[in-house]
């Protein structure tokens, strides 16, 4: 594939890029750009982060799963490029050496990066913009250190740069594999059905990365400008299959706060940043945390083949693990959530707080009218082979009296929709008890209880 | 003077802008191949057959090795050579390497890697302690014991009992840097290899022998590690012999990383251990006797297990005069990654295992843990008579009686104690606790001879400075302390001295960069090169002005002697021209030590470093889920070297070690595979995770031995601070209900949610 992007403040041609080419591999071996390190090749420590520019802005994103197709059009800018032209050094660089932010160094350049972007975007919450980047020597605080004293130095002009070069570029001729809509991208599936779909390759490039595996013929949809929409209606929120889980969470926040809350903890930074709503749904994952969060709001996706569209509830969608209910050549365009009063509470547990894969996610959608539950809409991750609805417990609380001895008396139900399994990530016996304690949390917190240690001061 | 000045680290620079070079950054020559190595599949069994064809037909492979293959004797181990590069008809780990792919890019030979098919006739495998025990599959006759009296009469004699078993589990390294080499053929047969390794001396050893050519035939240079914490002390020699071997074999330079996936499968980790106790103590919880048995888990070789259970028994006590003490360890053997190296070598386990004792005392008593840990510290440095350990060492320089009253005043302990008390009554679901927790460790190599360093400095004639030693620089600041003692040797700006990679050919026979010994050993070593060529220098120049050697002073970059006052550059370029020689090594040995570790009676510790940490921790008793709200660290670095190095220690040790006990939880399946070989399933802790409140002092005292410049080792010391988060959680469970929270490690939520049943239930 060609593909025609910015490096460093260059642009840069390249033909015949394969669609497994990593963006990281390709620095460290083909431009001798060293600073990019790699150190898991998952997404998961950091270490590769780079800083791409498109017409939505600029991002921190996991240069060990961003595959070279993705970046046509883009700006690209590697920790070599943070520093200025004349070797001056970025005020979060000064900041990192004057606070001891570095041991080792081989998180640092991550990190600058990381902290670079959010300097450039006047993002001041370090905890969430640096929780997809790994450090093993320094226990963070003079990290945190560094990024508070650089937070009120003038952004230094170099970085301006690259917003300013993409806004000149008259751009180059696409390739066949990037289609610029899904009109493009419909023809292009009925053409080829088995094409893979890359929305942002926080999972596809697992699949490059560590199965090794092929991926071709893939098309990328990062072109797809219609798929990137979120629209709002009296009605309905429509969300494009391509936008980005920082770009749901943003527009979650004032509608479903909890649901916001839980995508601040979806990966880090970097992944939300790259990831797709559409991807996390389509690829069919019992722990992904977006359909939970979406089944309870009573989301409806919309498939479509050619010019054929179907729509189905979320949770229809999901028919056993690893088999969801999309034909060949089908491809998810949107997911409609119905304009409600928010009763979302989302409750994600994993080892870790931040960037952790759920062992148990549940979302939880109770409407109480005078003490009375008049409907209930519970949805899990993590309890089964799927994204799946708590059916019997939601029936055990529908038309009952809003009350512990309700919860209570729904204890046998959460036996009749889940039965879990034991992993790495939990028991199945912690997975049920929590499952069942998040009613319990959920009831309390309505009550205006104290449940989160995240509100708690020492 | 340059020590004591909370400098940068000598390569923030380089850090922050990407440039600093590690193995996988070097340029390497043309035609440089890549390796990778094909795993086994089982944990335990005989290779019946192997089928590398595909391997060998994959795109890319030069060639495939198997054990058969290699040229010479390939062992990796740093202890019993048991650990063939290649398996030897045996499989002992799921994960074992079974076969080399050399090929012509990295990723070429991981696809190659995975094309290899080895039947294996299965054996039963071992895998935990439960099946060692029952299979007696241990390394040593049996197990090894120190005592002090008789500690089963002195408990059986004591008001109070207790007994108890802790499940402490391993810990994955998580350098950021996974393990690299690079091997540089050289002309007659002689290799150049860079290493991400702690020990630069046991690579040329290993690869000289697989290469069935002397020492001197080996050079390895090691820059710097992306992280190291014991991770790399040994667990580096497979790739560097690997590239070694394969090298020789093309003539072709070789690299091998290891794909973070592999990193985990293949190398060692933290010994997970179980530990049972018994106490008997007073009514005020003063210890009288106590027995512990410490198992640890092993894995397939022995590596350097057998000191890390040294070590464990002799971090039994902590803080604690034990007047009857009773330890007895088990190395078990068991079909898993040889357990290794990992920053404290066994200390914390066995200081956690006590801590444990002293706080299950102190509920048993219904006493704050912090007065029965106090009844039982050791006498002070400044009291008449000193206390002895277990093993029969005098603890002289006792200082935490003094740091404790210090933290707890500056923490607000008490009123934060009764605060907790408080909250926790008003408060049904969510629960606060809070920890004091000491330590005490010990400084040396117990294997006394390699508590030895060398050093080689060499003056320019234009003053400037080039600077070399064994030390290797992991990210721990070595490179900077050892400089700036030069610096201060030669009452020269930090910037004159040249701060240069480990080098086997510059300093040979060195010990790894373990043991928090770096600075200390390497710290005096270039003090005594330093000195050397000061010395000739002021005895040349008293000559040439007729004067005495003492009158000259070396400082602010001059050196002046009377009237006369040349600068640095001036006096090495006037001793050059009046042939003096300006280059010399260094050499250091630690005084003192002296230990058998099978009576295990002694000294083997120089002296000890101290610390104390207070944290305050919150859980929620409906799903386990807990946060670190404040943390109050006074540690010991006796006269600071660099204050901002060793606060940087500290924090991340801290951190390090509450993960330990915390989030980091490693699970095996029950045919042995690791299944969280990778930073989506082992959970090291991020950046939210680190305490809201952190307030890290250093106390200032010298240190009583005679170290460099009266500082204290800081490596491995702030590690076991995390304890205190362990057991500020057991704190907040201990809330719930009657029964004494048994938390065993890592205190996961899931754990802290089964203990809350328990405890709740009173068991």
């Amino acid at each position: 594939m060609n593909i025609h992007f910015l490096l460093n403040g260059e642009w840069v041609d390249l033909s015949d890029i394969p669609d497994t080419q990593t963006l990281l591999d390709w620095l460290r071996e083909s431009r001798n750009l060293n600073g990019t390190k790699e150190g898991c090749n998952e997404g998961d420590c950091g270490a590769c982060t780079v800083m791409v520019s498109d017409a939505q802005g600029t991002k921190a994103l996991n240069a060990c799963i961003l595959l070279m197709p993705q970046l046509h059009g883009k700006a690209v800018r590697t920790v070599e490029g943070i520093s200025g032209p004349d070797g001056m050094l970025h005020p979060v660089q000064q900041a990192m050496i004057e606070n001891h932010g570095s041991q080792c160094g081989f998180c640092t350049p991550g990190f600058v990066v990381s902290m670079a972007v959010a300097h450039l975007n006047g993002d001041s919450d370090h905890d969430t913009v640096l929780a997809g980047n790994l450090c093993r020597c320094t226990g963070y605080a003079p990290i945190i250190r560094a990024a508070r004293s650089a937070a009120d130095q003038p952004v230094p002009p170099w970085m301006l740069h690259d917003m300013e070069t993409l806004r000149g570029d008259a751009g180059a001729e696409a390739a066949p594999a990037l289609p610029g809509s899904s009109d493009a991208l419909a023809a292009l599936l009925l053409e080829n059905p088995d094409t893979t779909l890359v929305g942002g390759a926080t999972d596809v490039g697992l699949w490059v990365t560590k199965r090794l595996q092929d991926i071709t013929p893939a098309a990328f949809l990062h072109r797809c400008a219609d798929l990137q929409q979120i629209q709002s209606t009296d009605h309905e929120i429509r969300i494009g299959a391509a936008v980005t889980l920082d770009r749901l969470g943003a527009a979650m926040q004032d509608l479903h706060p909890s649901f916001a809350d839980m995508i601040r903890r979806y990966g880090s930074a970097q992944v939300r940043s790259a990831a797709t709503i559409g991807g996390n749904i389509a690829n069919g994952s019992p722990i992904g945390d977006g359909p939970p969060a979406l089944i309870a709001l009573g989301a409806v996706l919309q498939l479509r083949l050619g010019d054929t569209r179907r729509t189905l509830p979320l949770e229809d969608f999901f028919i056993e693990y690893g088999k969801q209910d999309r034909g060949r050549g089908e491809f998810v365009e949107f997911i409609t959530i119905p304009r409600q009063t928010d009763r979302l509470r989302c409750y994600k547990l994993s080892k870790r707080f931040d960037q952790d894969i759920s062992a148990v996610c549940g979302c939880f959608n109770i409407t109480v009218e005078d003490g009375m539950v008049t409907s209930a809409r519970i949805a899990f991750g993590g309890m089964a082979g799927t994204p799946k609805r708590a059916s019997h417990v939601e029936a055990a609380l529908t038309g009952q009296p809003w009350t512990k001895e309700t919860i209570a008396a729904a204890w046998p139900a959460w036996g009749l929709d889940y039965t879990p399994m034991s992993d790495m990530r939990a028991s199945a016996s912690y997975r049920s008890e929590t499952a069942r304690n998040m009613l319990t949390r959920y009831y309390l917190e309505d009550l205006g209880g104290s449940v989160s240690v995240l509100e708690v001061q020492p | 003077m340059s020590v004591s000045q909370p400098l940068p680290h000598d390569a923030a620079h380089l850090h922050v802008t990407g440039t600093a070079r590690y193995v996988d950054d070097i340029p390497t020559p043309a035609r440089c191949l890549h390796l990778a190595f094909g795993l086994s599949d089982v944990a335990a069994g005989r290779i019946t057959a192997i089928d590398l064809s595909a391997v060998r037909a994959a795109p890319g492979v030069i060639a495939v090795l198997t054990d058969g293959d290699l040229p010479h004797d390939a062992d990796c181990s740093p202890s019993a050579h048991d650990e063939p590069l290649l398996a030897k008809g045996e499989v002992h780990y799921l994960g074992q390497p079974l076969f080399l792919v050399v090929a012509t890019s990295h990723l070429a030979a991981r696809k190659a890697a995975r094309l290899g098919s080895a039947r294996i006739a299965e054996t039963a495998a071992i895998l935990s302690i439960d099946d060692a025990l029952a299979a007696d599959s241990r390394f040593e006759e049996g197990p090894r014991t120190y005592s002090k009296g008789d500690a089963a009469q002195a408990i059986t004699n004591a008001p109070h009992q207790i007994e108890g078993t802790f499940e402490i589990g391993g810990q994955e390294h998580f350098y950021l840097e996974g393990q690299a080499a690079l091997a540089l053929p050289q002309e007659d047969g002689d290799m150049l290899v860079h290493s991400s390794t702690q020990h630069p001396s046991e690579i040329q050893h290993k690869v000289a022998h697989a290469l069935g050519r002397p020492m001197n035939a080996v050079r390895v240079e090691t820059r710097r590690m992306g992280g190291g914490f014991g991770g790399k002390e040994s667990q580096g020699n497979a790739l560097a012999i690997a590239c070694a071997v394969a090298a020789s074999l093309t003539d072709q330079p070789c690299k091998m990383r290891y794909d973070r996936d592999d990193d985990m499968m293949i190398t060692g980790k933290r010994h997970d251990f179980r530990i049972t106790y018994r106490a008997g103590f007073d009514d005020t919880g003063k210890l009288m006797g106590v027995e512990f048995v410490q198992y640890a888990r092993c894995g397939w070789a022995q590596d350097l297990s057998l000191p890390v259970a040294d070590r464990a028994m002799l971090h039994a006590d902590n803080a604690y005069n034990l007047p009857a003490a009773r330890i007895e360890s088990h190395r078990l053997k068991t079909n898993t990654q040889s357990a290794t190296a990992y920053r404290g070598f066994g200390g914390p386990q066995g200081v956690v295992g006590i801590e444990r004792v002293i706080d299950h005392v102190a509920h048993h008593l219904g006493a704050d843990p912090l007065e029965v840990r106090k009844v039982n510290f050791y006498a002070a440095a400044t009291a008449r008579a000193h206390d002895t350990t277990p093993y029969g060492q005098d603890v002289e320089d006792f200082i935490l009686h003094e740091m404790t009253d210090a933290l707890v005043t500056n923490s607000n302990y008490h009123t934060r104690r009764q605060a907790v008390i408080d909250w926790n009554a008003v408060n049904p679901v969510l629960k606060k606790g809070i920890a004091l927790t000491p330590v005490k460790f010990g400084i040396s190599f117990t294997l006394t001879h390699l508590n030895q360093a060398g050093a080689l400095v060499h003056v320019y004639q234009d003053g400037s400075v080039h600077l070399n030693h064994g030390g290797t620089e992991m990210g721990q600041g070595l490179f900077q302390k050892v400089a700036q003692v030069a610096a201060a040797r030669f009452g020269l700006p930090l910037e004159a001295i040249k701060i240069t990679a480990t080098d086997t050919s510059k300093v040979p026979n060195t010990s790894a960069t373990a043991a928090s010994s770096g600075s200390d050993l390497n710290g005096m070593a270039v003090k005594a090169a330093c000195d050397k060529i000061r010395d000739r220098m002021a005895e040349f120049l008293a000559k040439h002005h007729q004067s005495d050697a003492s009158n000259v002073t070396f400082a602010d970059g001059k050196v002046c002697l009377g009237d006369h006052s040349y600068t640095f550059a001036e006096a090495a370029k006037l001793s050059y021209e009046n042939r003096i020689s300006l280059s010399a090594t260094g050499f250091y040995k630690t005084p003192k030590v002296a230990w058998d570790r099978i009576k295990g009676h002694g000294r083997p510790f120089f002296y000890f470093a101290y610390g104390a940490a207070v944290t305050e921790v919150v859980i929620d008793t409906l799903t386990g889920e807990n946060r670190i709200l404040r943390t109050d660290i006074l540690h010991d670095a006796g006269a600071s070297l660099n204050p901002a190095l060793d606060i940087g220690q500290i924090e991340g040790g801290y951190v390090q070690g509450a993960g330990w006990l915390t989030t980091e939880e490693l699970v095996w399946d029950d045919k042995g595979r690791l299944t969280t070989h990778a930073p989506s399933t082992y959970k090291i802790p991020a950046c939210g995770d680190r305490p809201d409140v952190f307030n890290v002092t250093l106390w200032d005292s010298e240190n009583r031995e005679d170290t460099i410049y009266r500082s204290k080792a800081v490596g491995e010391p702030p590690f076991m601070l995390g304890i205190s988060a362990f057991l500020a959680l057991s704190d907040a469970v201990a809330a719930c209900g009657p029964g004494y929270p048994a938390l065993d490690a890592p205190a996961t939520a899931e754990q802290i949610l089964h203990t809350v049943q328990k405890v709740r239930d009173g068991i």
